[in-house]
């Protein structure tokens, strides 16, 4: 099967030295979901603003459909949807108008224009509100216009970016189901980002972790948590403790691999992970250190990222939100 | 075909929004009321100076309040570009095949049109004030047409800006900057030969000036065409220049992110 996005090599820096684009490359298969998943800053909405023509590399190159992005933005554009991070819809007009203009951008027109219009606002369960200024619409309606905004010229490639943040949970149930739907039935390549591991386990029919730029792992859902044997060991430290003898502690366990310790917790990874626990709540007790919670748990997206990045997620996540404050003061 | 079917999409929406918050137009207006009003009587009697040029004051402030409140209201254009920007629906059409120079241009149409029925509700209340329009229906409506000419540059001037600063105060704070000297370097409150000779030399370069000097004299029975057309020129360049710098900001805009 062809590829419908190759991305090469992609560099990108922003001013005030910010590295958004490493060297990212990845590919995605005709008709596929891809999930680019990652956390803040990690240069997802850089990387979909290039392959959507919006913004330009510095180095690199990517081509969508078998254009490329660079010197055949405008064939690029004619086949691509793109839905941004933040709304694309124009709050002071209806749902129906918003899809109008959209559609007349494109070179639709008449009775064609009008059917699509009126088919995409049944699917989107926008019918009711089709005539009502945006502006009044709650988060939900506003996150399904975006995508049927995207979707109006029945583009061969959609990009969503970060299509459920801000959703509260049933809703962003309703929106895997449409994305899935939509995947399926329009035959449609979706390239999703997301910072929800849960999303892109459940969407995605392959997915690439990036950090900080760079790709650091790239597979299916269940190849990448295979890749991990054994169960994951989650141990809850006391805070106001001399943490810093963990390692040599639990060095000489038969069966506990890749320990890593982040502030208060341990991770690490064992073959069956009940027969574990006991085992090393001793050896950290006879170490001296006491522990809050255990938990063990089968192999997930989080592990995959931790083992990848070298850090988990929620730490990622917490530190690009720092490094973002350091450089606004 | 395509910048002409996309300029008039984009100039339907504009309008559209426009009609949906009729506020906007009135608000804008309150500024020029007072200006008319105020000076009005308060300059009164400034007719009377030797070579003045005018014998009713309201007759010379009319025509250079219509002129300064398109320059205004056009500069005020790009506010609803930042808008735009923070609501993603910029990029949006950034990403659609839409003609790059339809995006200003709807914007000047529904600046144009605004600035009609500004212009209109000026002209009818320096009427009331006393003011007349010897140059008839006619003098008014190229009156109009100076206003639009003037205003046309610095919509499309406003919208480079909020592509390139992309923050509402910023943009403020630059219309401010620039059209406020440009308002007082001109002869909208007080005539050219009562001025300084410095500010004189200083205010023939003004586009406000080129503006008003043709507007002023279209109101005239016997109006001095070679004069007007001049004027009318050198506006007609500097709207070419202003609408290509805009339409490059989108690169600069595109640079940027
Ligand atoms: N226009 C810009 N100017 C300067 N820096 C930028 C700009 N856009 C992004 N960055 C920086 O580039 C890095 C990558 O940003 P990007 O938006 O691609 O991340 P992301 O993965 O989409 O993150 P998020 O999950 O927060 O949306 C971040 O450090 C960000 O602060
Ligand atoms: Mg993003």
């Amino acid at each position: 099967m062809a590829d419908a996005i190759i991305a090469s090599e992609l560099y990108k820096s922003y001013p005030g030295g910010v590295q958004a684009l490493d060297g990212l490359s990845f590919t995605v298969e005709e008709g596929a979901i891809f999930g680019l998943l990652g956390p803040n800053g990690a240069g997802k909405s850089t990387t979909v603003k290039i392959l959507t023509t919006l913004s330009r590399p510095d180095r690199g190159e990517a081509h969508v459909g078998g254009f490329n992005v660079l010197n055949e933005a405008g064939r690029v554009r004619c086949n691509i949807g793109y839905v941004a991070q933040n709304t694309g819809s124009d709050r002071s007009a209806t749902g129906r108008e918003n899809l109008m203009l959209q559609g007349r951008l494109y070179g639709m027109g008449g009775s064609e224009l009008e059917t699509r219009v009126s088919q995409l606002l049944e699917r989107f369960s926008l019918k009711d509100a089709a005539d009502r200024v945006v502006h009044g619409y709650s988060g939900g309606m506003v996150r399904r216009l975006d995508i049927a905004l995207g979707l109006v010229h029945q583009p061969l490639v959609l990009f969503l970016d970060e299509p459920t943040t801000g959703l509260d949970p049933e809703a962003r149930v309703d929106m895997w189901h449409e994305i899935s739907r939509l995947a399926g039935e329009e035959k449609l390549t979706i390239l999703l980002t997301t910072h929800y591991l849960e999303e892109a386990d459940r969407l995605a029919a392959k997915l690439a972790i990036v950090d900080r730029g760079k790709i650091v792992a790239e597979g299916s859902p269940e190849q990448l948590k295979s890749e991990l044997r054994g169960d994951a060991l989650h141990i809850e430290l006391d805070s106001d403790q001399d943490n810093s003898g963990i390692e040599v502690a639990l060095a000489g366990l038969e069966n506990i691999r890749e320990i890593s310790v982040e502030e208060s917790s341990l991770h690490a990874r064992a073959d069956e992970g009940a027969k574990a626990v006991p085992i090393v709540l001793q050896a950290l007790e006879s170490a001296g250190i006491s522990v809050g919670s255990v938990t063990v748990a089968r192999p997930s997206l989080d592990d995959v990222y931790l083992r990848h990045a070298g850090r988990s997620f929620s730490r990622a996540h917490s530190e690009a939100d720092q490094e973002d404050k350091k450089r606004k003061s | 075909m395509q910048a002409i079917s996309h300029t008039f999409y984009m100039t339907w929406r504009q309008l559209r929004n426009l009609a949906r918050q009729p506020w906007y137009v009135a608000f804008t207006l309150v500024q020029p009321i007072v200006y008319l009003l105020l000076f009005g009587s308060l300059f009164q009697k400034v007719v009377q100076l030797p070579g003045f040029g005018s014998d009713s004051y309201i007759t010379f402030l009319t025509p250079g309040v219509v002129i300064m409140t398109a320059m205004f209201s056009a500069g005020w254009n790009g506010m609803s570009m930042v808008d735009d920007l923070d609501r993603g629906i910029l990029d949006r059409f950034l990403v659609s095949p839409v003609n790059r120079p339809a995006i200003i241009a709807g914007r000047l149409v529904q600046s144009s049109t605004v600035i009609v029925i500004q212009s209109v509700i000026i002209i009818f209340l320096g009427w009331l004030r006393g003011a007349s329009f010897p140059g008839g229906i006619d003098g008014i409506i190229l009156l109009i047409v100076c206003a639009i000419l003037l205003a046309a540059p610095f919509a499309a001037l406003s919208n480079g800006m909020a592509l390139v600063m992309r923050k509402e105060e910023s943009v403020i704070g630059a219309v401010n900057f620039i059209l406020l000297p440009l308002t007082f370097l001109s002869p909208v409150f007080m005539a050219r030969d009562l001025m300084p000779s410095w500010m004189q030399s200083v205010t023939s370069y003004n586009p406000v000036t080129w503006a008003i000097t043709a507007g002023r004299e279209v109101l005239k029975p016997d109006a001095d065409l070679s004069l007007v057309w001049s004027r009318v020129g050198y506006l007609a360049v500097f709207a070419v220049i202003s609408v290509v710098l805009a339409t490059r900001a989108f690169r600069a805009y595109q640079r940027s992110i």
